[in-house]
């Protein structure tokens, strides 16, 4: 069988499969609505008109209008992006320093090796969110130290599957032939290992971008994430609590949007380990990672 | 069967006591919400209004004291001579006044508390009260000789601030963490962080008060506040901090809803040292592209009266200014382009944390948008409001509310935040300092009034309404705010 046969065979084995199949299409939905957001936005969200609010849906409003007047439905399109940005940049900063971390301690081992343990157990010690309440209480509160508060986090999630991943194959005979031709550690752990544990990383980002979307809006939603005149779905919850007993909707609204993202990047996750690990397909493992 | 009986006896004894004690409890104490935590309970050495809002007319009295309409009433001084040319007060002290330590008040406690205030190390927040007096003089026990440099209009109503209560000569150290004073409450408690507790004062000898304790309880988030006065937990706040909830209490007849006025002009506060504010074009231009309806009800849901000048509209020497700048966009543009900036300009606008300026604000930035006047928002702190906008004035454009009584004086100061140096207007406000009778007065007021709006000093946006939310079993509360104070005295429960 070749290669790229085999490859094609995972795409439709994992197409078979229901969850991915709603994961995936529910994700690139919101993730479009987002991105068109960049461009156009059924109405200016900049623009407010105060005669115009707490409409209810109409055909102009299809979602209503919050207390600004602004669109619901532009305002959910914009936050989503703020969301789905906070969350992509922290998940790459995870991805970025944590995987090479996770890589090298894996093949070096030694003091290094402990060191990033020690240095994971130390952050893992802190609940993430307290660690960033305490980052932007710091800095200040604004999306950018939102994003470096959750990509933190991030990093010894990815150093430790990474480092899992690595030590489970670097018993393998091509590493230690690749070590026996005279191949670094260094050399071994990006070439040889990393290709190896990629649908391992693939996974978890997944999962942890739905964590990121969760923690942006729990930080915006206490004050300390996206500031306005920017949205957010964390910030749109907060400014519509004190509403919420005359204006249900301004908050529902983004509450759903918020559950329907990360049901569905959840979604996609599990679809995609069962796809891309078949070891766990065939046990039936399937607890959700987090 | 005989004990089974006992004991449901017993329960019914034991609830029927806990429901007339929880009766008698409701009926003699009252738990007021407040948003700000006081810094400390001395109002003669302090500013900040919460202070006011515990202790004024509770714990301390002054000599003459504010009702909730702005009117002059006795307090201490049972009553008092004017002499003919306006500068001799005589003050008729009341009998029998203890403060709450027992010791007997009497005039001298009072040319204490004057001259404590007037010395050149005074920490009083409002030392221009007692600017105007050139000699304070017990003439014996029971009465008390002012005499002015200059006649004062004011006077009367000024010694009736917080800032002019009377302290005890022999009992004043401690006035900030256990305030000492003559008032119908007394000191009992204070629990940082939570809440101040007041019991009504066996020995008061004025007029007699129907609560027997209050406690003022610190919530500063709108939710918590929403929440805590849906579950009864809070009888009241005299200041609600969530004006987009009012409805909810508005349509729910447990509940009382009490719309009044403040001293509080809300404003767009400007730069007038700062290019491009310093030129008067580019703030007209401003003037006619804020829509102040659009303002009051996005930031205050309705709440809130508009003003075209530092002026509270309910004063009896209030002119209209509010269509000097109507809204017009076109006109904006064309002063604009005068100015030499044709296509707008970008600036600043610092927002401190009460919603009607971080709402406000973005109100503003999108109205100033669309003649082309972008602003950036930076949302800040008090302390930091405190620091870079009213001492440093390192600002374009904030937005806050001016809330001390007839404070049209702070634009004769060219060092005040706005930098408005005018000499014509200072000249109008020692006049103003200078006059007495009321014709004069109102016509000066109404000169400066115009004055400051045709100069469009700062974008003059609206008064803040004091929302009060009641338990509706609560009377007697103050509807209006004219100085900053929660008077417990005329409070009291219905059933």
């Amino acid at each position: 069988m070749s290669k790229i046969e085999k490859r094609e065979n995972i795409f439709k084995k994992a197409w078979g499969h229901l969850s991915l199949r709603i994961g995936l299409i529910g994700s690139i939905i919101f993730a479009l609505l987002a991105i068109i957001s960049i461009f156009w936005t059924p109405h200016d969200i900049t623009l407010l008109n105060i005669s115009n609010r707490f409409l209810g849906p109409s055909s102009t409003h299809w979602l209503g209008t919050d207390f600004f007047g602004r669109d619901m439905l532009s305002m959910l399109m914009s936050g989503a992006l703020t969301s789905f940005i906070v969350a992509l940049i922290a998940v790459s900063i995870g991805l970025l320093i944590g995987t090479p971390l996770g890589l090298l301690a894996a093949s070096y081992g030694g003091i290094f090796e402990w060191l990033v343990l020690k240095g994971n157990d130390f952050l893992f010690a802190f609940p993430a969110i307290i660690s960033a309440i305490i980052i932007t209480a710091i800095f200040g509160p604004s999306a950018i130290n939102a994003i470096i508060a959750i990509g933190i986090f991030n990093i010894p999630v990815f150093a430790r599957v990474s480092r899992g991943g690595a030590l489970s194959i670097i018993s393998n005979d091509y590493i230690a032939a690749a070590r026996l031709s005279g191949r670094n550690n260094f050399n071994i752990a990006f070439v040889h290992i990393l290709p190896n544990i990629a649908s391992l990383l693939i996974v978890q980002s997944s999962v942890q971008l739905s964590l990121g979307i969760l923690a942006e809006a729990g930080l915006s939603y206490v004050g300390l994430g996206t500031q306005p005149p920017a949205t957010s779905l964390g910030l749109m919850l907060k400014e519509s609590q004190s509403l919420f007993l005359l204006h249900p909707m301004l908050a529902i609204l983004p509450g759903l949007t918020i559950i329907a993202i990360v049901l569905f990047l959840n979604l996609a996750g599990d679809g995609l380990r069962d796809a891309l690990d078949p070891r766990l397909a065939k046990q039936g493992a399937l607890d959700s990672a987090g | 069967m005989f004990i089974q009986q006992i004991k449901k006896s017993l329960a019914i004894f034991a609830f029927l006591t806990l429901a007339i004690t929880g009766a008698f409890a409701q009926s003699s104490e009252v738990n007021l919400g407040m948003v700000l935590e006081p810094p400390h309970l001395d109002p003669t050495a302090g500013a900040a209004a919460a202070i006011d809002e515990i202790v004024y007319a509770n714990i301390f009295e002054g000599l003459t004291r504010i009702d909730e309409n702005g009117a002059v009433l006795s307090s201490l001084a049972s009553s008092w001579d004017i002499s003919n040319d306006n500068l001799n007060y005589t003050f008729y002290l009341r009998d029998n006044v203890t403060f709450h330590d027992g010791t007997k008040f009497d005039a001298k406690d009072v040319v204490f508390s004057f001259e404590r205030a007037m010395a050149d190390d005074s920490v009083n927040a409002q030392k221009g009260i007692f600017a105007v007096i050139e000699e304070v003089r017990a003439i014996d026990a029971k009465t008390l000789a002012i005499q002015l440099k200059r006649p004062a209009g004011d006077f009367l109503f000024n010694i009736g601030r917080g800032d002019a209560i009377i302290v005890s000569r022999n009992n004043f150290e401690n006035n900030k963490t256990h305030p000492i004073g003559t008032g119908p409450f007394k000191f009992i408690s204070w629990n940082k962080g939570s809440r101040v507790v007041l019991e009504a004062y066996e020995n008061y000898t004025g007029e007699p008060v129907s609560l027997k304790k209050a406690v003022f309880t610190f919530i500063s988030d709108p939710n918590t506040a929403i929440a805590a006065m849906l579950a009864g937990d809070i009888d009241g706040f005299p200041i609600f901090p969530a004006p987009e909830a009012m409805d909810v209490f508005a349509n729910d007849n447990r509940f009382n809803v009490i719309i009044g006025t403040t001293e509080g002009e809300t404003i767009l506060a400007t730069n007038n040292k700062r290019a491009p504010f310093d030129n008067l074009l580019v703030r007209q231009a401003i003037a006619h592209t804020i829509d102040r309806k659009a303002i009051i009800d996005g930031a205050m849901f309705g709440y809130g009266t508009p003003i075209g000048s530092h002026f509270a509209p309910h004063n009896p020497y209030y002119v209209d200014k509010v269509n000097t700048y109507p809204l017009d966009l076109e006109k904006a543009k064309v002063l604009l382009a005068e100015a030499g900036y044709p296509e707008g300009f970008k600036a600043t606008l610092k927002l401190p944390p009460p919603s009607y300026a971080r709402r406000g604000g973005q109100i503003i930035a999108s109205q100033l948008r669309q003649v082309g006047i972008e602003l950036e928002l930076i949302n800040i702190e008090w302390a930091q409001w405190l620091e870079e906008v009213f001492s440093k004035k390192d600002y374009d454009l904030s937005i806050v509310s001016h809330v001390e009584p007839f404070d049209i004086g702070i634009y004769a100061n060219p060092d005040y935040y706005f930098q408005f140096d005018n000499e014509d207007f200072r000249a109008i406000m020692s006049q103003l300092g200078n006059t007495t009778d009321d014709g004069g007065r109102r016509a000066l007021s109404y000169y400066a009034q115009d004055f400051l709006a045709r100069h469009a000093v700062n974008g003059y946006l609206f008064q803040l309404a004091k929302t009060g939310v009641y338990n509706a079993d609560l009377q007697g509360m103050w509807a209006n705010a004219p100085i900053e104070g929660n008077d417990l005295s005329q409070m009291k429960w219905t059933k």
